[in-house]
């Protein structure tokens, strides 16, 4: 009898092209219908299945050697693509490799935007799922239980996860490193584009104050104030009520500056102790630059805060050897710590 | 005097390197892109404290008086000052790096003071005479002093965030600072504290000076001249006229002034410097 072993198949962003992604997903019954099949195929003794949009990942112990190709055909069905075509695309690794590999996964180091952390959320997900099919057995339980906190620590040590990398996001970090805390922050919405209400809703999320929304067409400053729980002003009256915000987030489609520098001037003779910070996130831009000259103004533009995406990018791929060699040591660990588990749990010979 | 066979130069020796370990954990925290260990700065900045507060100790048991009689003492002085308010104004407010700042200030401050030998000049026993008055008064100005040393520090951190800021830099060092907002408030409240710590003192040596008007030099109007300097930046600031980098320029050539008065101020008290006399031998 050979040892069971611990093995991964799918299909990720790395291996396949969007189409085939698309056809893989398990989306609706489809994730119950392949759990149902799994449930009876012969040697196959837990597993869990992990799909999200980039990726869709088996995890299990076979018993047999014939256990993981059953799988593989029982997907392939499933999924209505023939076996060629997947094994082009195919991902199987076995034991300790697909133990660092689930490692990866779940600190973000497999991710298309390298140290999200969505990717950990959809781990525990897809083992919880498993659980609550009762798919799971003391190996899957060790190794998934181990993964969560491997995946903690990665973070921890490295600097993987550090700096935002959607223009939103990084909107907010540079207002905390202004204000530090953004509840007492009062933000002002210019413009009522998409762009303009994620950004306002990124604030909302880390709790700022007081919000207004203000845009060329009234109604379309108060649909969105509704939406983000704001006060909707005339475009109008902004010069006026210029100096009772602390943030302003510019978005408009006008053609000119709609904030000029000698408005900013005016507004910060109320305000001198308070800094303003403007994130203009239009094109043509809606800020006048020389308004970054004033003192305790700040200014930044979607190309600065795309350039600190790239840097904040590059910078978590930099880190990606290190939590690399990080993961592999805890692999190694886990790994044998399974194999314990294994050959405790294999039937004595002879 | 000695305390476990160590004489005070040894242990103000020992607080220094305290500072500078405190320095150098928390530069090779920053060189690895990592946060600067709050933990492990504030016990080395902790430990340092105490051996300084040992070794001051055993000077002011020497001097029999507050260790305060030369520029030695004054810079150790002052050190300590900045170091006692750090230990409650950092475990308040836990600022970003300020543990790491103090700690290389007060390391420069206390080395500085140890490897210039002439500044350990030998002075008389109770320099400031019976009057208890005149010894609270040098006492609470250089604890002022200590006070506009950490207002130094983080007029100095303000700068840096805003040019990090204005300049879009925002990697190392800079990704670590504390907030602009945050930096601001310290600052108001370290000048209000230093301005009514000052004017405590001027107002208990005004009594003297009130008695004995011949010992008014000009080196002691210099020392009015810095208080009467913070306590217009204190009130522009209050009334808005002078903030943000302009406040944080002002703060910090003010420390540097006070600094810089300070052996003006220790020479009018000794026009003739005796030689310096072993370490904490009694005079």
């Amino acid at each position: 009898m050979s040892a069971p072993t611990f093995f991964l198949l799918g299909a990720s962003h790395h291996t396949a092209p969007l189409e085939l992604r698309e056809q893989l997903a398990l989306a609706g019954e489809k994730s119950a219908a392949l759990r149902g099949a799994l449930r009876t195929l012969p040697g196959l003794r837990e597993f869990a299945v992990l799909n999200t949009c980039n990726r869709v990942e088996i995890y299990g112990l076979a018993a047999e050697p014939g256990a993981v190709a059953g799988l593989q055909a029982a997907f392939c069905d499933l999924s209505r693509l023939d076996a060629a075509a997947f094994a082009r695309i195919r991902l199987e690794l076995h034991d300790q490799a697909a133990v660092q590999h689930l490692l990866e996964v779940a600190a973000g180091l497999d991710s298309q935007v390298v140290g999200e952390t969505e990717i950990l959320g959809q781990v525990k997900a897809a083992y919880a799922a498993a659980q609550a099919a009762g798919t799971t057995g003391p190996v899957l339980n060790r190794v998934f239980q181990k993964t969560f906190q491997a995946a903690k620590h990665v973070r921890t040590q490295t600097a993987i996860g550090e700096g935002q990398i959607s223009v939103a996001s990084i909107a907010v970090d540079l207002a905390l490193k202004i204000f530090g805390d953004l509840r007492s922050c009062r933000v002002l919405v210019l413009g009522a584009g998409e762009i303009g209400e994620k950004t306002a809703r990124a604030f909302r999320s880390r709790e700022a104050g007081a919000m207004t929304v203000a845009s060329r067409q009234f109604e379309h400053a108060a649909e969105l104030a509704r939406a983000l729980g704001a006060r909707p002003i005339a475009l109008e009256g902004v010069p006026a009520a210029l100096a009772d915000f602390d943030v302003a987030v510019c978005s408009t489609a006008s053609p000119e500056y709609i904030v000029v520098r000698a408005v900013v001037a005016a507004a910060m003779r109320r305000r001198a102790a308070q800094p303003f910070f403007f994130i203009d996130l239009a094109l043509p831009r809606n800020v006048d630059p020389a308004v970054a000259d004033l003192e305790n103004v700040f200014l930044y533009n979607l190309d600065d805060l795309a350039e600190i995406a790239r840097d904040n990018l590059a910078q978590r791929q930099s880190e990606t050897a290190r939590a690399r060699s990080l993961l592999a040591a805890k692999a190694g660990a886990l790994w044998g710590q399974v194999q314990e588990r294994l050959n405790g749990s294999r039937p004595a010979p002879g | 005097m000695n305390f476990l066979g160590l004489g005070d130069r040894t242990w103000l020796w020992l607080a220094g390197a305290g500072y500078l370990v405190g320095f150098g954990l928390g530069t090779a925290a920053l060189l690895r892109d990592r946060r600067d260990p709050p933990v492990g700065t504030y016990l080395t900045i902790v430990a340092g404290f105490l051996l300084q507060t040992i070794g001051l100790y055993l000077r002011g048991a020497a001097v029999k008086g507050c260790p305060i009689g030369n520029l030695f003492e004054i810079f150790q002085f002052t050190a300590w000052s900045a170091i006692a308010l750090y230990l409650v104004v950092g475990a308040t407010f836990r600022l970003s790096l300020f543990g790491y700042f103090t700690s290389c200030l007060s390391a420069v401050l206390t080395l500085v003071s140890l490897t210039v030998p002439g500044w350990d000049a030998a002075h008389r026993i109770n320099a400031f005479g019976d009057t208890p008055w005149v010894a609270l008064h040098a006492t609470l100005a250089l604890f002022s002093y200590g006070v506009f040393a950490l207002l130094a520090l983080t007029s100095g951190m303000y700068l840096l965030q805003t040019y990090s800021l204005k300049h879009k830099r925002l990697h190392g060092l800079f990704s670590f600072l504390p907030s602009i907002l945050e930096l601001d408030l310290i600052s108001v409240r370290l000048l209000s504290v230093g301005v009514v710590v000052m004017t405590w003192s001027l107002a208990i040596g005004s009594f003297h000076w009130v008695q004995d008007l011949a010992s008014v030099n000009p080196p002691k109007l210099i020392t009015a001249g810095i208080w009467l300097a913070y306590l217009a930046a204190l009130l522009l600031r209050l009334g808005r006229k002078l903030v943000s980098q302009r406040l944080a320029w002002t703060c910090l050539a003010l420390f540097i002034a006070a600094l810089v008065s300070l052996p003006l101020v220790n020479a009018s008290r000794h026009p003739v410097t005796p030689p310096a006399a072993p370490a904490g031998t009694p005079i």
